[in-house]
């Protein structure tokens, strides 16, 4: 049984906005705001999914598969980056984040 | 009728994760809470028709990318609690502008209507007789086997990245200096002395980073 294109919409707009709602309640804890964009990337994907069910095209899975793709790689590099920086400074307070400010 | 309410279900499951992702107090909480949303978007996946990529979300986000955040958070000896604070300074805005932006896509949403000829412009219709699966590996491997490849570049590119970015050469291991065994002239260490009887000899204090 199909469930309604809509259904998947709501779901993954408010998965967005939840998303969009971390990065701005955890701005201190870069941690934190990489897991949001984690989950703002799982609502664009959501969104691929539903839709390729709905009209029954393969493109949206192909290009969710390429999205996970990115977003992995994404994912290993700020979290070495935020590796190097906490090693070289001892705090991953993104308002400390200054030194190239000028 | 039991699969809107399974799906209903998973979705809430989905969203109240998704909050406590965002507002758990302990950042190990919430990298689980990330697992739990991940396995539910796994399963409204499962519930869209697409099974391959529900079980490639599972396989790399919960058993990859969440089990490196989960590294990370361990890791780091941060006091989280100092990083909670400002949090309720921060959180009507980013209320104010999530609803905002829910209200637009809501606007979006109404009135919304899939136009009669979009099913005449599909690029790839999903082949009736396949598996999700075989459909999948049937067009990434032929038509899009360029950005197959180029995914498969990115994803070296940002390996070598991560390796370089956090190695460091810890000085601790004791290797050979070539040249500077090579470099060794027997004047440096070598000395001939002619004791005299009874006296002994005196020894050469010994030289800065000879070995």
């Amino acid at each position: 049984m199909q469930i309604a294109l809509s259904h998947y919409l709501v779901v993954a707009g408010l998965l967005l906005v939840i998303g969009i709602f971390g990065i701005f309640m955890n701005r201190k804890n870069i941690i934190i705001i990489m897991i949001s964009i984690e989950l703002i990337l799982l609502a664009a994907n959501l969104n691929f999914v539903a839709f390729s069910g709905a009209l029954h095209d393969l493109v949206g899975q192909v290009f969710t598969m390429f999205v996970l793709t990115v977003a992995a790689a994404e994912a290993a590099i700020g979290l070495a980056i935020l590796v190097i920086y906490f090693r070289n400074r001892g705090s991953i307070e993104v308002e400390d984040v200054t030194l190239m400010k000028g | 009728m039991i699969a809107n309410l399974f799906f209903d279900l998973f979705s809430a499951i989905l969203l109240g994760s998704a909050v406590m992702v965002v507002s758990s107090r302990n950042p190990v909480h919430s990298v689980l809470f990330l697992i739990l949303c991940f396995i539910n978007a796994a399963i409204l996946f499962l519930s869209a028709g697409a099974e391959f990529l529900a079980l490639v979300l599972v396989v790399v986000y919960v058993g990859a990318v969440a089990v490196l955040f989960m590294f990370v958070v361990m890791m780091l000896d941060v006091d989280f609690s100092e990083l909670r604070e400002g949090v309720q300074r921060y959180a009507p805005i980013g209320a104010a502008v999530g609803l905002v932006l829910f209200v637009e896509l809501a606007f979006v949403m109404v009135n919304w209507v899939v136009a009669p000829a979009a099913s005449g412009l599909r690029l790839l219709p999903t082949p009736d007789n396949m598996t999700n699966t075989a459909a999948l590996g049937s067009v990434l491997y032929t038509k899009y086997i360029f950005l197959f490849q180029l995914a498969g570049a990115i994803l070296l590119v940002s390996m070598i990245g991560a390796i370089v970015l956090t190695l460091r050469d810890r000085k601790r291991g004791k290797t050979q200096n070539i040249d500077v065994q090579h470099a060794r002239m027997p004047a440096d260490t070598l000395s001939m002395v002619n004791a005299k009887l009874g006296e002994g000899a005196e020894l050469p204090t010994e030289k800065e980073g000879a070995l």
